[in-house]
């Protein structure tokens, strides 16, 4: 990019040509907004005051696959997904789910935040907690029925936490924990779910479990982005990666995109330790 | 100093519960949000409101002094957020700083209000609980009681209605607001509420004891309770309890010391629901302290019951044993002589697993019968756990004994049984023998 700065007029990229969101109100057409794709990203650049954190970003999401998002610590994987989720304001561009806006697809769409976002001494049950997944179905300011509680206990059942339904938030495991949480994005019946690092701090056996859930998910055709850390895993786990350094360096099927000169471009002078670790994984994921 | 009178007392308990309940109500969700300094903000905040309430209304009625109030806490709650967010600050400073500047402010308009109103600034930090009755008119309702009750019910209905909201809304803002309840409203309207709360208690207790009532009760109830409706319903009770108890305090706690003056009631509510705190924090049945000492130490004593049935056992079974008795002070030597190793014995002998051999022998202690099939069953676990580990992980043997020893206090029936399952051979590691399964079941102590 830059060009830009030393030629003002050396052809522009997109992004430079069109007129800042500022001075048109009107929201231009997207073409790429396709309804048959699960999530598309048009320009999405978020900006914390004026510092932006994610640039240009396009991107459409495969139905029925598996997506790991991978990148360095304050990458904006996260803010990746609020953005999308309408937590965190876009600068400018634009989010469709199945070609809706999130308003008008909220049901469509299920998100796991990262554990550590809320306070675990709260008073609930982990079956008061999967109900809340529910709540989006229930009009205001009438309590969940036998019906939702019931939905609630199933999906607890799927992720082997049924024995668990009563027992306050704060006496579950950090891994229990995570598995309500999956529950409670399974109870909101989602097409699209949107995982803040769901194997963060969990023990083998509940990442085993949440790899099997995430499977389940996409033989039935559901499309599941999740943030992920351990590169190790990703071969094994995702069909698509998307990796992202404030901008996406590279997206698409892992085989193809989750090479070495992907993860140093990603990473860039970050990745020394993990050089090796990374080089090991890609010729892992191209056997 | 007078005795109770109903048709003064009764009306100022009165004001004192509905004081407690309508500020404990909204406590819970202040205190479950980590922004139990906001009720204190706004608390102080509110003043500047109340106080061009004041000067345009000219005159103290309830409406413009809600309005006032509550646009002075929406400008402070929406000032905190912009300081927050622009100064690069956190939560707790930009709260700090709009609140005391706006107190300042308030402070400033009260003292030019103060000319044209009957209005004093020390009666609005302290409020005057004791003047209530005084206030009505022929055995009317007082004014402070009636705007109290409007408060209490607002806040009723705005937890009933939105009680599956404010849940969500709090435990998890992200998800409410993806799955259409908007978090930044909720919290907005809660703080519009805890505004109109403070300024309805101004008269009562005023704008710094008012805190205590938003917060004290909701944590006592937080460490008592461990679901949402029941913490509200507890923290109610808690606020209705130190409203009655510290009147009653007020008035005749200083009497019942031989102090012939009456205290401040809304002060002794305020120290009454902090004793209710203190109470809750040393005997919570789950969070406790007490309950938590009372658990490790039964825990202690019993496995120090085992211990030393445990180390019995190994007495009694000494190839060819001259005497099945051991000395009292050996035994406990070997056991370590604390409290709860004595204690421990004690219980032993009064359960009759053990009996104390009297002198001519020795001071001496031995198993019976009872308690030998209690010990066996414990070495068996010991030693079945030693084979167990000897047989599937590498160790040496002198690693073994530490592991089961601590090991043996906490296997379960299931558990000995699947171990046993696994162990073939009758010996252990070194060679001793693993005593058969009893035909009753020894009891065992609970997990912890």
């Amino acid at each position: 990019m830059n060009h830009r700065a030393v030629d003002s007029n050396a052809p522009r990229d997109r992004a430079a040509d069109r007129p800042s969101i500022a001075t048109t109100p009107v929201p231009r057409a997207a073409p790429d907004h396709s309804e048959a794709c699960p999530l598309s990203i048009h320009d999405m650049t978020v900006a914390y005051h004026r510092r932006p954190v994610l640039w240009d970003v396009d991107y459409a999401a495969p139905e029925g696959q598996l997506v790991g998002i991978v990148g360095p610590n304050g990458a904006g994987k996260s803010t990746l997904l609020k953005a999308c989720l309408g937590l965190i304001p876009l600068a400018s561009g634009s989010v469709r789910f199945y070609g809706k806006t999130y308003q008008q697809a909220r049901r469509l769409v299920g998100y796991v935040p990262q554990r550590e976002s809320v306070d675990w001494d709260f008073p609930a049950s982990a079956l008061d907690v999967v109900t809340m997944g529910r709540y989006g179905r229930i009009p205001w300011c009438l309590p969940p029925g036998r019906k939702q509680k019931q939905a609630a206990l199933r999906c607890l059942e799927q992720v082997g936490m049924a024995d668990f339904a009563r027992r306050q938030i704060s006496k579950l495991s950090g891994g229990q924990q995570q598995r309500v949480f999956l529950a409670r994005a399974l109870a909101q019946e989602a097409q699209v779910y949107l995982m803040d690092e769901p194997f963060s701090g969990v023990d083998a056996a509940t990442e085993a479990a949440i790899v099997t859930l995430l499977r389940e998910l996409r033989a039935r055709g559901r499309t599941v982005l999740v943030v992920h850390h351990d590169l190790q895993t990703v071969p094994e786990y995702f069909d698509h990666v998307v990796l992202l350094n404030m901008r996406i360096v590279a997206a698409g099927p892992t085989a193809t995109v989750f090479t070495r000169e992907n993860l140093q471009k990603t990473y860039g002078g970050r990745l020394t330790l993990l050089d090796q670790a990374a080089d090991a994984v890609a010729r892992a994921g191209r056997t | 100093m007078t005795g109770w009178q109903w048709s003064i007392d009764g009306w100022i308990v009165l004001t004192g519960v509905l004081s407690a309940c309508s500020c404990a109500l909204l406590g819970n969700y202040l205190v479950l949000r980590r922004m139990s300094l906001m009720g204190d903000a706004i608390s102080h905040a509110v003043l500047p409101g109340l106080a061009v309430a004041f000067l345009v209304a000219d005159s103290r009625a309830p409406l413009p002094m809600f309005l006032g109030a509550v646009a002075a806490g929406a400008l402070t709650t929406v000032l905190t957020e912009a300081v927050a967010r622009f100064g690069k600050v956190e939560h707790g400073a930009a709260m700090g700083v709009i609140f005391s500047i706006l107190f300042a402010v308030g402070l400033i308009l009260i003292r030019r209000a103060a000319d044209h109103v009957d209005l004093d600034p020390g009666c609005v930090l302290y409020g005057n609980i004791a003047q209530v009755p005084f206030d009505a008119i022929d055995g009317s309702v007082p004014p402070a009681v009636r705007n109290l009750l409007v408060v209490l019910a607002l806040n009723a209905l705005f937890v009933a209605l939105f009680y599956k909201e404010l849940k969500i809304s709090t435990f998890d803002p992200n998800l409410a607001t993806t799955v259409g309840i908007p978090a930044s409203l909720m919290h907005y309207a809660l703080m519009i509420l805890v505004s109109l709360t403070t300024v309805a208690n101004f008269e009562s207790v005023g704008s710094i004891l008012v805190i205590a009532m938003l917060i004290v009760p909701a944590v006592a109830a937080h460490l008592l309770t461990d679901g949402l409706a029941r913490m509200i319903l507890v923290s109610l009770l808690l606020a209705v309890a130190s409203a009655v108890a510290g009147h009653v305090a007020a008035t005749f706690g200083p009497g019942w010391i031989g102090v012939p003056y009456v205290t401040n009631t809304s002060a002794m509510i305020a120290v009454v629901s902090g004793a209710l705190l203190v109470a809750a924090i040393l005997f919570s049945p789950r969070h406790g302290v007490i309950s938590a000492a009372w658990h490790r130490a039964a825990l202690s004593i019993s496995i120090a019951r085992e211990d030393i049935l445990g180390l019995l056992h190994r007495w009694h079974e000494r190839p060819a044993a001259a005497t099945r008795t051991l000395a009292r002070r050996d035994l406990l030597a070997a056991v370590g002589d604390t409290w709860i190793s004595r204690w421990a014995l004690r219980r032993l002998i009064r359960a009759a697993d053990v009996e104390l051999v009297p002198p001519p022998i020795d001071a001496g202690v031995r198993l019976t019968a009872r308690g030998l099939a209690k010990a066996a069953g414990l070495v068996r676990a010991h030693r079945l756990w030693e084979t167990y580990l000897a047989r599937h992980f590498p160790l040496p043997l002198d690693h073994l004994h530490h592991s089961a020893e601590r090991v043996e206090h906490y296997l379960t029936p299931q558990l000995r049984a699947a171990l046993s399952d696994d162990v073939t051979t009758r010996v252990d590691p070194s060679g001793k023998e693993i005593p058969p399964e009893a035909a009753d079941t020894v009891s065992h102590p609970p997990a912890p």
